[in-house]
């Protein structure tokens, strides 16, 4: 028998904290089980910059700027399934907080009060990704295959996601691992 | 046992569930340990039948549990894949329809919404967001009122003019722009005679209506609904109130 | 706005207390004379009259929110509505209502600086035959163009009060193309009384039996059925009511019934009152019919003078009965009839829990009917001529005659009656469509035919109809038409309930979303899923139909939409370049990344 090919796996944070990404790293020892039967394209722990193709994409985060878009569609396009994990990537989450608040107060707020820039401007570098009127689930952007919720969702959820998927059952949670917060 | 008494009953999922001439389909089932989901409903007032939670299927005709007499030979369907599957969707349509942001939500985890949104298996609220600009009033000095978070079950307004007397609250606009309003010429809560000890500050199933320091006094992860289901503790015959340690 | 702005709000009010007393129930006629006041219910107003009236704010402030023609900020001396109803919108309204803004230098739902003037739109003000239309402080403008905004631009520069405008700016015609036994034969005023007190109120149920007579409102529910129910409730007091909010885009035949056969109509009103055992009887009539309100009171006034309303009728001995008029304020839902009760009330128009129904628990918990006005005259033609005489027009199921609203795309828009059973082609033919594609049934909330289905026939046992009747010309844009409706749903939905309140927002942006070709596959499934959601689980009929145009056109009508569909699978649920323009607007920068295709 061959060796089975290893599955490939991409991940990255939009707007989002990383949280589920910690939470992830939270599956301790089981991570060594994991690298057995994945291996990692583009992610915060590979520094690779670009996903490339993969069988599963992992995206945390909300869509709150143009290069949020950028990177998820580069996921959509290069991964088979798209799983959305934690509350900001399924409903906004935290940074979704700022989609009542003006985004003129609110640069004007950063920028032009607090004097956060020498001589009170605002930044125009093209470089800098320009943020969105309001901060969208990546659902309302792409077509998402799987969602998997929490803020974040706790290291056995996110494992038994995980293996559940990669054997190839439909993913299911228990009671107490769906959580929205 | 009771066998001269003439009981009437109705077949809820096969179940044959008895009652009494006055109620309500959902009365017998509740009475009966049989769950139908609801987050508008409470025993305690008087039934209003909007969230449409409770909706099932009787003799194959949609009714709304909550409001609908109990009569006999109703044949009643209500835990159902179709039934629960339009539930969740309600459930999707509420959330998109307000700010419910779970983690900022000091509710988080007593919160009714969220619980039948567990119940119901919603893993994401699936339509697209509304995002509305709403009010927090932060006027009261015991409460706050956070209209993001709002469902419009009127059960505060029930509450206030039923138990409390007091007609606190009321629903204005309609539509889409339905909301809530508080009995000030200012529109400020903390214009009324609103009081901490009303009944109609304990019983929003969401975090609309919060007591103020008492957000964290029970962390997250031991909270009602963080290991029960709503439909154990809406069974439960003691009402279920905001934890209140001193 | 602030209390003190109104210091003598107490006496202004006072003649308006003076007149409608205090009751409760008089809330909305209170209001609506608030708003004519101050054209807006000030925040002082809500005040005073919840305490002229001993009840809670949070309710004056309840219905003063709900209803269109309330407003709870000020939107000027003089408010033009325009009409947004398909019909209207096939004549140039919205281009018409553009011009005006531009002219006067004015934002669509924004008052003037100098607090003169707003202008927005409304839904169907039932003009549909004459239109484009509008309405001007309530009062009814038709046949707009141009010259017409021209002149009722200088008007209102003039500050010149509406009452003092040109008539014909308010021509209104009854445009009656058609006439059966309803509307051709000549009617005695008393002479349907005097047949049921000669032969007998039980006598007289019968004969509604007999006739078949189904409810002309869209449901169809039998009206000696009703009327029994009614009459065998117990109760302190019975109540009639004749509902004239007639509110259903492109629907009019009420409007004609009410100018012209008003006598018709209260006397199907007293015959009833006989027979269910009324001693009051209501006419809501709905706002955007105001114009009528003066005649319909003269002829009320007539007949009372006349002993055919008032103190023993036509002389019998107990037979007690009036009716008053009730004016709504812009609510579609209240026609619905349990929602139309609570308007009477002088409530928010949300439509009850049922059962129990009216006719055991209606107006203030008393055992009421509720009919639809063209009903209502139909009984009074079957208590003056026989059940059998009316059962043996139309079909079997059903009965008599119908009277439809036709406008659109036809030569000759207006009132025709014909008996049930009548052919979609025969009417084409008749009302001169040129060229007919599709037509809308009953309204938004009944049938989009296509031309595939014009051998089908107006009847209950296949298409039923309250009286809608609007064509469609090959070449019109059916996804426009829809679009139309479900907009005007999400304007109409009452609020009350998850589905309605929700879906028929979701169902208006996805399909805003094709129109403007981003929409996909995958947004006609949800289409089908939110309108599977919208008629399963809601509260009412509005919910239960609002999805019907949506669902006839993904069924019958697929050229109208598939050439707007994206050819991938999803497509952005909100426009991506559009959500950064405010961040490019404020950063100044148009570089490639401030972009997204």
């Amino acid at each position: 028998m061959n060796e089975k090919r290893k599955i490939r796996v991409a991940t990255c944070s939009l707007a989002g904290c990383f949280g589920c990404h910690m939470s992830l790293l939270d599956i301790d020892e089981k991570l060594f089980d994991l690298l057995g039967v994945i291996e990692f394209d583009r992610t915060p722990f590979t520094d690779i910059k670009h996903c490339g193709p993969c069988d599963i994409g992992i995206v945390e985060g909300g869509v709150s700027n143009a290069e949020n878009v950028h990177v998820l569609k580069e996921f959509r396009e290069n991964c088979k399934v798209l799983v959305a994990i934690g509350a900001c990537a399924i409903t906004g989450g935290v940074p979704a907080l700022r989609n009542n608040i003006d985004l003129w107060d609110c640069f004007q707020e950063v920028y032009l009060y607090e004097g956060g820039l020498e001589g009170n401007q605002i930044p125009n570098d093209p470089e800098l990704p320009l943020p969105f009127d309001k901060v969208y689930p990546i659902y309302e952007v792409v077509k998402v295959d799987y969602f998997l919720p929490g803020c974040p969702p706790s290291a056995d959820t996110i494992w038994k996601f995980l293996t559940d998927l990669i054997e190839g059952r439909e993913p299911k949670l228990d009671y107490e691992m769906l959580h929205y917060d | 046992m009771g066998a001269l008494v003439m009981s009437k009953a109705i077949t809820i999922d096969g179940k044959s569930v008895s009652f009494i001439d006055g109620q309500t389909i959902m009365d017998a089932a509740l009475a009966a340990g049989v769950y139908i989901p609801h987050l508008c409903h409470n025993p305690e007032f008087e039934p209003h039948g909007n969230c449409k939670l409770c909706i099932v299927s009787v003799n194959g005709r949609n009714m709304t549990a909550c409001t609908m007499p109990a009569a006999e030979d109703m044949v009643v369907a209500s835990n159902t894949p179709e039934l629960d599957s339009d539930r969740q969707a309600l459930v999707q349509m509420l959330f998109v329809e307000g700010n419910h942001i779970c983690p900022a939500c000091e509710a988080s985890g007593n919160c009714q919404l969220q619980a039948a949104a567990y119940y119901l298996k919603m893993l994401s609220p699936h339509f697209m967001h509304f995002y509305p600009p709403r009010e927090v009033d932060a006027s009261h000095p015991d409460i706050f009122l956070d209209l993001n978070r709002c469902i419009l079950c009127e059960l505060c307004v029930r509450a206030s003019r039923e138990v409390d007397g007091k007609n606190v609250f009321g629903i204005s606009g309609r539509g889409i722009g339905t909301h809530l309003v508080v009995n000030a010429a200012s529109g400020r809560l903390g214009d009324t005679n609103f009081a901490v000890t009303d009944r109609a500050a304990q019983v929003c199933p969401t975090g609309a209506i919060l007591i103020k320091r008492q957000g964290y006094k029970i962390p997250i992860g031991q909270r009602t609904f963080d290991h029960k289901k709503i439909s154990e503790v809406q069974m439960e015959p003691v009402k279920r109130t905001e934890p209140e340690h001193e | 706005m602030e209390p003190h702005e109104f210091p003598h709000i107490e006496q202004q009010l006072a003649p308006v207390f003076e007149r409608h007393g205090c009751e409760a129930n008089q809330l909305l006629k209170i209001l609506r004379e608030v708003q004519e006041i101050f054209h807006f219910v000030p925040p002082a107003a809500i005040t005073c009259v919840a305490s002229h009236l001993g009840v809670p704010r949070t309710q004056v402030e309840g219905v003063a929110g709900f209803y269109f023609f309330l407003s709870l900020k000020s939107v000027g001396k003089y408010r033009l509505l325009f009409s947004d109803n398909v019909t209207d919108q096939m004549q140039g309204n919205p281009e018409l209502m553009q011009y005006f803004c531009h002219k006067l230098w004015l934002e669509p739902g924004k008052v003037s600086e100098d607090n003169l003037l707003s202008v927005d739109s409304t839904s169907c003000t039932g003009m549909c035959d004459q239109g484009p239309a509008a309405l001007v402080n309530g009062w009814p403008l038709t046949n707009l163009d141009r010259d017409r905004l021209d002149l009722i631009a200088e008007l209102i520069h003039d500050k010149k009060p509406v009452c003092d405008w040109p008539s014909m700016l308010f021509e209104v015609k009854d445009n009656i193309r058609r006439a059966g036994t309803l509307l051709g034969e000549p009617f005695k005023p008393g002479a349907a009384i005097r047949a049921t007190l000669d032969r007998g109120s039980a006598a007289t149920l019968m004969e509604m039996e007999a006739s078949g007579l189904r409810g002309r409102g869209g449901a169809g529910f039998s009206v000696a059925r009703k009327w029994s129910l009614c009459r065998a409730a117990a109760g302190d007091h019975h109540y009639i009511v004749c509902n004239a909010d007639e509110g259903e885009p492109g629907t009019f035949k009420d409007r004609v019934l009410l100018n012209s056969y008003a006598d018709l109509i209260c006397e199907g009103m007293t015959v009833g009152a006989r027979i269910v055992g009324a001693t009051q009887g209501f006419l809501y009539l709905r706002g955007e019919y105001r114009h009528l309100l003066k005649k319909l009171e003269e002829v009320l006034a007539r007949r009372r003078a006349t002993g055919l309303l008032g103190r023993s009728i036509l002389g019998e001995t107990g037979f007690d009965f009036d009716i008053e008029i009730h004016l709504g304020a812009g609510s579609y839902i209240c026609g619905e009839e349990s929602a139309l009760i609570e308007s009477l009330e002088g409530k928010r128009g949300r439509p009850r829990n049922r059962p129990p129904f009216p006719v055991t628990h209606g107006y203030l918990d008393q055992p009421t009917v509720v009919d639809n006005v063209e009903t209502l005259a139909c009984a009074a033609r079957i208590a003056l001529q026989g059940g059998e005489w009316f059962a043996a027009i139309g079909t079997t199921q059903s009965t008599g005659s119908k009277i439809l609203s036709i406008a659109g795309d036809c030569a000759r828009p207006g009132i025709y009656e014909y008996p049930f059973g009548i052919t979609l082609h025969e009417i084409l033919g008749d009302c001169g469509a040129e060229d007919p594609y599709a037509v809308q049934v009953s309204g938004p909330s009944g049938t989009l035919v296509s031309s595939k289905e014009f051998d089908r026939r107006i009847s209950f046992e296949d298409l039923p109809t309250a009286g809608a009747f609007t064509v469609f010309k090959r070449g019109r844009d059916i996804l426009q038409v829809v679009q139309n409706f479900a907009h005007f749903f999400a304007h109409e939905s009452c609020g009350f309930c998850t589905p309605c309140r929700v879906g028929t927002q979701l169902q208006k942006k996805i399909v805003d979303k094709i129109t403007h070709g981003h929409g996909t596959v995958y947004d006609l499934e949800e289409l089908k899923h939110v309108g599977h959601i919208m008629q399963s689980m809601s509260h009412c009929g509005l919910g239960h139909t609002a999805a019907n145009p949506v669902l006839d056109m993904l069924e019958k009508f697929p050229d109208a939409y598939e050439h707007k569909l994206k050819n991938f699978a999803f497509e952005p649920v909100f426009d991506l370049d559009g959500a950064l323009e405010t961040a490019r607007n404020i950063t100044g920068r148009d570089d490639a990344w401030a972009h997204l295709s």
